[in-house]
């Protein structure tokens, strides 16, 4: 299904996230004419086109989607994994720990045994959502939020693990850091992230 | 080069934004009322796009070290110079603007434009994510680029205050509210709250009742987005709206009323009316 979002928006309903990144990618390897914003989210992608005439769009895009649909599970098994060093010394690895029932150890082995994927990016510029943590990992947020978490933090909340782009303030908890800077803005692109990168942390 | 004496409320560098980064988590920013913006840099023969000063409230004191040509645009202020003319500001002398008559967002546009170092390709301060230069305050050294092209407008007559009634297309969630929810909306017209920004209008007045429970999968928004949070008290998204988010939209408000979304004031009364999409 493809929704209107006021004059220039078209929402498609994806309803996976597997999906939201194939057409994201399709969308961007060949983008139609007019369009300026293709915002991937976990069940649906964001299609933003002024000056684009609509009709043809959605007729554009069902196709790509029914192109997508078809191609089974094969296309981002091949892409390529990057790798996050972390020195994990985090103010809440004990919390986490205590609260999953399980030592500090395991947490480090289980943050860095499964390979994560970057679902969407919001909440800040470069901060991005990463899917597919160990179920064992998944806490609570912080009751209180920091004032301010320094760039480079690693930190896990609910189903999904991050790394803070820049210093913000941040009520996620807090399990290591790392040196590799993920947003920069004087890079192009200035994201190392963006929806549907494969993500490994690896204990520094 | 312009030494800002005083920035009133709130003051900060606009031009028209970072479109194309939202799939980043870059919110586009840029001038809350683009028109306006557009129309101050056209009156000065600046290309449209060229950063100006958005002013909140008015109340600024601006001291050209150099002389310079100088548009004003968005809600009149209070000045010697008056709106919608281009004018001559010598260099040493001192632009004092007063309180807006009506709406909350005045530009300054300078011939040449403000010059401050671009971030992401914009030297539009974003109030949500800190991109870009810092708010203006006393003492801010803003640098003036190089003229190009002509002065080929002398004059467009500063249009008054536009009815507070904000034009919406349906969805993309109308279907998570109660089926009159979108009437309910329409019925009487909401308060602009105290606490609205840049990132959004926050309105309060008819509570629009969901019909659905549970969370909404974040997804990619826009600006003029009518986002109800729990409260169903609506937030019209302005230029600093998050990119992505977590409830559900009602409705869009037309592109062709942003700039008078952008004016309200607190206090303000504004009515909404449902244009069906085409």
């Amino acid at each position: 299904m493809i929704r209107a979002v006021g004059e220039h928006g078209l929402l498609v309903e994806t309803g996976s996230l597997e999906l939201s990144h194939r057409l994201d990618a399709a969308l961007r390897a060949d983008r139609p004419a007019g369009v300026v914003e293709i915002v991937a989210g976990p069940r649906t992608v964001l299609i933003v086109a002024p000056r684009a005439n609509h009709g043809r769009l959605r007729a554009h895009l069902a196709g790509v989607i029914a192109q997508e649909r078809d191609k089974g599970d094969a296309t981002s098994a091949d892409a390529a994994v990057m790798t996050i060093p972390v020195v994990y010394d985090g103010a809440d690895l004990e919390s986490v720990a205590a609260l999953a029932g399980i030592s500090v150890d395991e947490v480090v082995s289980r943050h860095a045994a499964q390979e994560l994927v970057v679902g969407w990016l919001g909440f800040a510029p470069g901060f991005a959502y990463l899917t597919g943590l160990d179920p064992v990992l998944e806490t609570p947020r912080l009751d209180t939020p920091r004032t301010s978490v320094p760039a480079g933090s690693v930190a896990v909340a609910g189903p999904y693990s991050a790394v803070y782009p820049s210093a913000s303030p941040g009520g996620w908890r807090l399990i290591g850091r790392t040196s590799v800077r993920v947003w920069d803005v004087t890079a192009d692109p200035p994201s190392l992230f963006r929806p549907g990168v494969r993500v490994r942390f690896q204990p520094a | 080069m312009i030494e800002v004496l005083a920035a009133g409320p709130y003051a900060t560098v606009q031009d028209l934004g970072r479109p194309g980064l939202a799939h980043l988590g870059v919110p586009r920013s840029g001038a809350a009322d683009a028109p306006s913006l557009r129309l101050a840099n056209r009156l000065l023969g600046n290309p449209e796009g060229l950063a100006g000063i958005e002013l909140t409230f008015g109340m600024a004191r601006l001291l050209f070290h150099d002389g310079a040509w100088v548009a004003l645009a968005g809600a009149p202020v209070d000045s010697a110079a008056g709106m919608g003319a281009p004018f001559w500001v010598a260099k040493g002398r001192e632009l004092r603007l007063g309180m807006p008559e009506w709406g909350l967002r005045t530009y300054v546009a300078v011939r040449g434009g403000i010059a401050v170092e671009p971030v992401l390709g914009s030297r539009s301060t974003d109030s949500l994510s800190g991109l870009g230069p810092e708010p203006l305050r006393a003492g801010t050294l803003l640098p003036v680029g190089r003229p190009e092209g002509v002065i080929s407008v002398d004059l467009a007559p500063p249009p008054g205050p536009r009815p507070a009634v904000l034009r919406v297309t349906p969805g993309p969630r109308d279907d998570w509210f109660v089926p009159d929810a979108l009437a309910g909306l329409c019925a009487r017209p909401y308060s602009v709250s105290q606490d609205s920004n840049r990132v959004g209008v926050r309105l309060s007045g008819a509570e629009l009742v969901r019909a659905k429970e549970g969370e909404l999968p974040s997804e990619g928004m826009v600006t003029g987005a009518i986002q109800v949070p729990p409260s169903g008290q609506p937030i019209v998204f302005l230029a600093d709206h998050p990119p992505t988010g977590g409830y559900p939209v009602i409705g869009v408000v037309r592109e062709a009323d942003l700039p008078v979304a952008a004016q309200l004031r607190p206090g303000d009364e504004v009515r909404f009316t449902v244009r069906p999409a085409r």
